[in-house]
């Protein structure tokens, strides 16, 4: 065992960047839940991302554009989930969970011939001084875009919940749909948008997989992390920067256990692979403070 | 692709049967681990089995399921082939093994081939090649080229197949560079990209700047292009789309003559349950294009270490060789015997780490 051949600053960098998939999908998923809205189909939005951006980008050349792409092909498939759950008043968790086996089986299918392709990606940032400085410079200023994108998301998000008057009603909506729509809001309008932002964040985290981490495509290449953001949610309870939190240390997790293996320590290599989804269990068991939203996954029907 | 093959092929089946069943192609079955397009291991047999259409022509039909997990999933498939009418049944991972055994019995008239395994019956054959002779070179052009005098190697299942490539290359590594110590991160899959790449990025981030690979896909070569300073190799397949650098060589697995043999055995009536393992000699491995990125002389070495081990001349495994524990394993001058190679669960001395159990 050698452990001072992990290098904390590179390991601290790796750990960011292996939290932003997750990341955009927790996201979206907050988004969606504090509108009212359970949708389990995460897993199967990322993985339709990750292909949809994958197509795009290797056909147009252009990894930016796979991430519109990705962010496209996530939310139209969310709003099939929309369409059920809102108009046909389907139930919430059965329709999330058919919308996980559907994307994998869409994905599968649509990525037909794209196998061993090389896709492009975006380039690393490489800020001239900022990028050089020691320790400060490989975490802060050394990665892609979707790196800061992901921040930036977390702090939109925020001021988006807690600041505005939009974010005002999505609560409202998700607190209490009879009351809102008493007011006069139009419930099933704001869920609708609420559930397309949450499919096209989890498309772009899916896309982050495929165009930045891997980058390439295979079948089921998203392996549960569509899981792992709704329960970071559930972690967050329910607030952005707590789900930042969550997402690193999902990612920490992940990232420090290949980094004991290859500095060879004594662990059973199978313990140290089931750590990250320990680690959520266990904070999900120890946190669970968080209050959901009153309305989260009730059906709201008008005359109801 | 698999269900409109097979269906296709099960449509032209029935046609055949009722007008020309004296006409009946030869049908060959292909169950493979990973996507044909994994540009690797599976890549290779796909090949392997487009090599056999057109050799045959109209005389063979083949068919083949992709992405097959192993386990008893695997039964299932190949359960379906042999229904299917095939004939013979090539079945191409460890994992399979006591899949195509269970298979093998319940269908004593169709001929099975198992690839790297070493469970065989009246039925079913075992084929494999000599990876490591490959490694050999690996571990030797490593050893020159490594700065960092650090290796990282990405290992999938702790089988001997594995152990044997992790030796092997270390030993070569070692001779030519004292210095050199090895990294081992094991993945537990034949075949993830997501998986494959981290493990490589995590090497590289501990300051490995050769990386071996024992996984199909081109996902750590495409780690060590990002990193830049970093060389991998191609596994399985030449993955030349990483010419020059990152992949600075490569083993090519070349299964088509030995398909097409076995085929025309089943042809003629004269296959027989059989147990081959060839290496650079034969031409199942194949070493590819050592490129610009390698020095002259570094090359030269490696291209003579191939032909020494391809005539015979020299094996990778000679004495003197003690395990990881210090003990002797081969004297001096002792060669290592098949039937060790093939059940090798352990170390050699100077590798760091334990094995999983």
């Amino acid at each position: 065992m050698d452990l001072s051949a992990i290098n904390p600053v590179l390991l601290v960098a790796s750990l960011i960047v292996a939290a932003t998939p997750l990341l955009f999908a927790a996201l979206g998923e907050l988004v969606v839940e504090r509108a009212g809205v359970l949708n389990l189909g995460v897993e199967g939005m990322m993985i339709t991302g990750a292909i949809c951006g994958f197509i795009v980008g290797v056909e147009s050349g252009s990894a930016y554009l796979g991430f519109l792409g990705a962010a496209a092909g996530g939310a139209l498939l969310s709003l099939i989930f929309g369409v059920l759950t809102q108009y046909l008043l389907s139930n919430q968790v059965a329709t999330g969970l058919a919308l996980t086996l559907f994307g994998l089986g869409l994905s599968a299918l649509l990525g037909q011939g794209y196998q061993g392709v090389k896709g492009p990606t975006p380039a690393r940032l490489d800020i001239p001084v900022l990028s050089d400085l020691p320790v400060v410079g490989r975490i802060v200023f050394g990665h892609d875009l979707m790196v800061y994108a992901g921040l930036a998301l977390v702090v939109a998000v925020w001021w988006l919940l807690t600041r505005s008057r939009a974010g005002l009603i999505l609560r409202a909506v998700g607190e209490n749909h009879d009351a809102a729509h008493a007011l006069g809001y139009k419930v099933v309008r704001v869920r609708l948008a609420a559930i397309a932002f949450g499919g096209a964040c989890a498309g772009i985290g899916g896309a982050y997989l495929s165009l930045v981490r891997v980058p390439q495509w295979t079948e089921g290449m998203t392996g549960g992390a569509g899981w792992i953001a709704l329960a970071i949610v559930v972690f967050a309870a329910w607030k952005p920067w707590r789900a930042l939190l969550g997402a690193w240390l999902f990612g920490g997790v992940t990232v420090l256990q290949l980094n004991l293996q290859a500095a060879g320590i004594a662990l059973p290599v199978e313990y140290l692979s089931m750590s990250p989804y320990l680690v959520t269990i266990l904070v999900l068991v120890l946190m669970s403070s968080g209050r959901a939203p009153g309305s989260l996954g009730r059906i709201f029907h008008k005359t109801g | 692709m698999y269900r409109r093959t097979l269906l296709g092929a099960a449509a032209a089946l029935g046609l055949a049967g009722m007008a020309f069943a004296q006409d009946d192609p030869v049908k060959v079955g292909f169950v493979y681990v990973g996507p044909v397009g994994d540009g690797g291991w599976t890549y290779e047999h796909n090949k392997g089995r487009l090599a056999v259409e057109e050799h045959f022509g109209d005389a063979v039909e083949t068919v083949f399921v992709e992405s097959v997990p192993e386990g008893a999933d695997a039964e299932r498939v190949m359960t379906q082939m042999a229904l299917d009418g095939a004939d013979l049944i090539f079945t191409t991972s460890f994992g399979y093994m006591d899949a195509t055994i269970a298979t093998a019995e319940k269908f004593p008239d169709v001929k099975f081939e198992h690839a790297t395994g070493f469970k065989r019956a009246d039925n079913v054959s075992t084929y494999s090649a000599r990876f490591y002779e490959g490694r050999a070179i690996q571990g030797h052009i490593a050893g020159k080229m490594t700065e960092s005098n650090v290796i990282g190697y990405i290992g999938s299942y702790p089988i001997p197949e594995v152990i044997r490539g992790i030796n092997a290359s270390y030993l070569h590594a070692k001779a030519v560079n004292p210095d050199v110590e090895y990294r081992i991160v094991w993945v537990y899959t034949w075949f993830d990209p997501a998986q494959e790449a981290e493990a490589a990025r995590t090497l590289i981030d501990q300051g490995a700047d050769v990386i071996l690979q024992h996984t199909d896909s081109t996902a750590p070569l495409a780690a060590a292009e990002e990193a830049g300073n970093v060389i991998g190799f191609g596994q399985a397949s030449d993955m030349a789309q990483f010419s020059p650098s990152p992949r600075v060589s490569s083993i090519i697995d070349d299964w088509a003559p030995y398909y097409i043999d076995r085929v025309q055995a089943v042809i003629d009536g004269s296959w027989e349950s059989a147990d081959t393992w060839d290496g650079i000699g034969p031409g199942m491995v194949g070493i590819g294009e050592i490129t610009d990125a390698v020095p002259e002389d570094v090359r030269a070495e490696a291209l003579d270490m191939k032909e020494r081990i391809a005539a015979g001349e020299y094996h990778p495994f000679t004495g003197p060789i003690n395990r990881q524990d210090g003990s002797v394993w081969l004297a001096e001058g002792e060669t290592a015997s098949d039937e060790d190679l093939l059940g090798l669960n352990f170390y050699v001395e100077g590798i760091e780490g334990d094995i999983p159990e």
